[in-house]
Order: C-alpha cells, then sequence, then structure tokens
C-alpha cells in the first residue's frame, strides 16, 4: 500500500518540475513511471527478511527441509505480488493523467508486468546481502539500481516504441532479462543470506 | 598458484618484484608521455586534444581489467576461501573505481571540444558511469561489515553478481543510445590510427597496467601488514 501512493506520489512531483505540457509528459511518462516503479519497490525490499532475521525465524526457516534457494524465490514472489504487481496495476490510471495514448498505455502495462519480478529478484539478492548490516537500507540501493538499469532501458523503450509506432524488441529483451534474473537471483540470495546466517 | 598464495610468500615475493615493478611503470609512462607529447603530431581534425586520448583510452581499459581482476579475485575467495584472494579483491576496487573516473574525467575534457559538451549520454559513457556506481557499491558493501571475512564473503557475491550483469548492462546501454538516433553517436576516432598514434597508446597502455598492478601489490601488501599489526594488536590486549 505504502509503495503504490509513493509511486503515486513520485509520478505527481514530476509535472509539477517539468510543466504541464501533455505532449511533454506523454514523451517521458514511460520513463518516469518506470523509474517510480523501481524506486517503489526498492521502498519495501530492506524489509523482505529483515523482520525474520531479527526475530530468528529466518533460522527456523533455514533449518526447514525446503532449500534456500526455494525460500529466496518464495520471497521474492511475495515481493513482486506485494509491490509489482499492484503497481502495474496502478499504471493505466497514472499513464492517463501523463496523456500517454492507449497503445502505449499497453505496452507500458505489460511491460512493467514482465519487468517488475527482474527488480524484486534482482533486489532479494541485495536484501539478502545487506541484511545483517546496521542501516544496510542505506547501501541497497546503491547496490540494487545499477543493476536493475537493463530494466529501466528496455521498459521504458518498449513505451517509446509504441508511442513512435517501431516494434523495436525491447518487450522481448525485457522478458530475457527478467526470465534470467528470476532464474540467477535465488541462488546468488541464498549464497548471501547463507553467510549472513553465519553457518 | 596455490604455493604463492601463501601471505609470508607472497610478501617475500612481492617485496622482491615490487621496486622492477614500479620502475617498469614509470619508465613506461614516461616513454609514453614523451611519445605522445612531443613525437606524435596534432591530428588533423582533432589538433591537440587527440593527446587526450594516451591517458583515456589505457584508463578506461585498465578500469576494466581490474573489474575482471576483482571478480576473479572474488570467485576464488568464494571457492576455495583464501585470505589472499580476498585482500586481493579488496584492494583492487578502489584501484578500479579511481581508474573509472580518470576515465570518466579524461573523456569528459575530451569530449568538450570535440563534442561541444562536457557530458553527452552516449552508451559507453554510460556504462561507465554505471561501472563507477558498482565499484562504489562493492566498496560500501565492503565497508559496512565489521568482520573481515564475512565482508569478503558478501562483497564477492556482489562482484560476481556484477560480473554476470555488466555484459547485459553494456548491451541494453549500447542498445538504447541506437534507440535514440541522432547526436550524439560517436563517431569512431578515425578509420586508421597511424603508426606515429599507435606506439605511444601502446606504450601508456602497458604502463598503465603496471601502474595498476604496482599499486595493487603495494595495497595488497600494506593490506597484510595492517591487518598483522590488528592481531598483534588484539594479542596484546588480552
Amino acid at each position: 500500500m505504502l509503495a503504490l501512493a509513493f509511486f503515486a506520489a513520485v509520478a505527481t512531483l514530476v509535472p509539477l518540475g517539468v510543466g504541464s505540457d501533455l505532449a511533454l509528459l506523454a514523451r517521458i511518462a514511460g520513463g518516469v513511471l518506470w523509474v517510480a516503479a523501481v524506486l517503489a519497490s526498492l521502498l519495501a525490499l530492506d524489509r523482505l527478511f529483515q523482520a525474520d532475521f531479527e526475530d530468528g525465524s529466518l533460522d527456523a526457516i533455514a533449518l526447514s527441509p525446503l532449500s534456500l534457494e526455494t525460500i529466496a524465490l518464495a520471497k521474492i514472489a511475495a515481493h513482486w505480488l506485494t509491490t509489482g504487481l499492484p503497481l502495474t496495476a496502478l499504471s493505466p490510471l497514472l499513464a492517463l493523467l501523463f496523456g500517454l495514448p492507449a497503445k502505449a498505455t499497453a505496452a507500458l502495462f505489460v511491460s512493467l508486468l514482465i519487468g517488475t519480478p527482474s527488480v524484486s529478484a534482482v533486489g532479494a539478492v541485495g536484501a539478502s546481502l545487506t541484511l545483517s548490516i546496521r542501516r544496510g537500507g542505506l547501501i541497497l540501493p546503491l547496490i540494487v539500481l545499477p543493476l536493475v538499469s537493463p530494466a529501466v532501458i528496455f521498459g521504458a523503450g518498449a513505451v517509446l516504441g509504441a508511442l513512435d509506432g517501431l516494434g523495436n524488441g525491447a518487450l522481448a529483451l525485457l522478458a530475457a532479462f527478467s526470465f534470467a534474473a528470476c532464474v540467477l537471483s535465488p541462488f546468488a540470495s541464498a549464497a548471501a543470506l547463507r553467510l549472513n546466517l553465519g553457518s | 598458484m596455490i604455493r604463492y598464495a601463501n601471505p609470508a610468500r607472497f610478501m617475500d615475493l612481492s617485496g622482491a618484484i615490487l621496486p622492477w615493478l614500479a620502475a617498469a611503470a614509470a619508465a613506461l609512462l614516461a616513454a609514453g608521455l614523451y611519445l605522445g607529447l612531443f613525437v606524435a603530431p596534432g591530428d588533423y581534425q582533432q589538433g591537440d586534444t587527440v593527446r587526450i586520448m594516451f591517458v583515456h583510452v589505457p584508463a578506461a581499459w585498465t578500469a576494466m581489467m581490474a573489474y575482471a581482476l576483482m571478480a576473479a579475485a572474488s570467485l576464488v575467495g568464494l571457492v576455495w576461501r583464501h585470505p589472499l584472494a580476498d585482500v586481493a579483491a579488496k584492494t583492487a576496487a578502489p584501484l578500479g573505481a579511481l581508474f573509472t573516473a580518470l576515465g570518466l574525467v579524461t573523456g569528459s575534457l575530451w569530449g568538450r571540444p570535440m563534442w561541444g559538451a562536457w557530458w553527452v549520454w552516449d552508451g559507453r559513457l554510460t556504462s561507465f558511469l554505471l561501472l563507477l556506481f558498482l565499484y562504489l557499491g562493492y566498496i560500501a558493501l565492503w565497508n559496512a561489515f565489521e568482520e573481515e571475512t564475512r565482508a569478503a564473503r558478501a562483497a564477492a557475491i556482489l562482484a560476481l553478481v556484477g560480473a554476470v550483469n555488466l555484459p547485459v548492462i553494456e548491451f541494453s546501454v549500447q542498445w538504447w543510445t541506437t534507440l535514440h538516433q541522432g547526436e550524439s553517436i560517436v563517431r569512431k576516432g578515425g578509420p586508421l590510427i597511424s603508426a606515429v598514434f599507435l606506439w605511444p597508446l601502446f606504450a601508456m597502455a602497458l604502463g598503465y597496467t603496471l601502474l595498476f598492478f604496482s599499486l595493487w601489490m603495494l595495497r595488497m601488501r600494506t593490506e597484510i601488514l595492517d591487518r598483522r599489526a590488528r592481531s598483534l594488536m588484539l594479542a596484546g590486549e588480552t
């Protein structure tokens, strides 16, 4: 819920900053909404494993027959279901405020739908790396933001492509990046969890 | 290789090699600078600004090499748990960040007269800026841990994730610049570089590489001595 409100608030601030020219706003809508979505996803990330780590339930989870990789994947899915998916659902409404044409709005919706899982996945690696650090929430964005730059590039690129009526293959590339991130991240995340649990 | 990975043996060996390595780096850099600044003529289009190439291109090469070495050392440290590999990875990061920053600054100085802007959102510039952020994140993560071995393993995981992701970032940024057609596409610096430019460039590239290895070795020695001093202090307290 908080992430959604943050997403909407950032998107509202942008026209206040760049002016109310709808043609300009439609042009930058894809990039702005993608950046806002990534930032909103980061908000909840540092709590992804933190609460479980602090009250010791992460140790109990680690002892369960499920592998830590599976746990990490489940956490990634949970994070996406509570941030990425609602953000995607809200995005057409915000696109409307930016004067984005229907076709580009569809591209934005689809790109967020297939792209935000990669943000959750890469973010989970950052969250598990910074787990035992005090004030790890400050380092987390520095680690995660450069790593998710391809998602922003392809996501916003897909919207621009739809706006200009060009098929530029951005959605396919975004899907590939997202898929690879979701497959590989649980392993890196589990390795980081193990070291923070001190085993 | 493992035989030389013993810290005591590394200290002996690096102590013997370091002066020669540093001297070779200094000689090559001096020769490269002389060739580049006095022997090579100004370019017919770029004039004297072409000489920035001799300090810029090798810095960029060294910065990328530093990341590869850091990732390799991280892998060794993660798999074989060897403390010397951790030291190697840790000490390579600030050097890599420095060479990346150097590449960005010299590139910016070249871009001002050539492109008329200090910064353009060109593919190579942007991916180098992201590389700098990766280095900074790595250094910040290492410093945030209090325990050395834990810091080493966390940073190693990050370095490897970054190493997997770097080609993707590189590709996506290149793709992004071709999407935004127009003004900022870099024209390659002339179709053919003549030998009079190539020799100083080679000398500088080798000089930068040796300089990196000298500084790296020096930092590794300092780090090992620092750890010894700390453990001696701890032993003295108890």
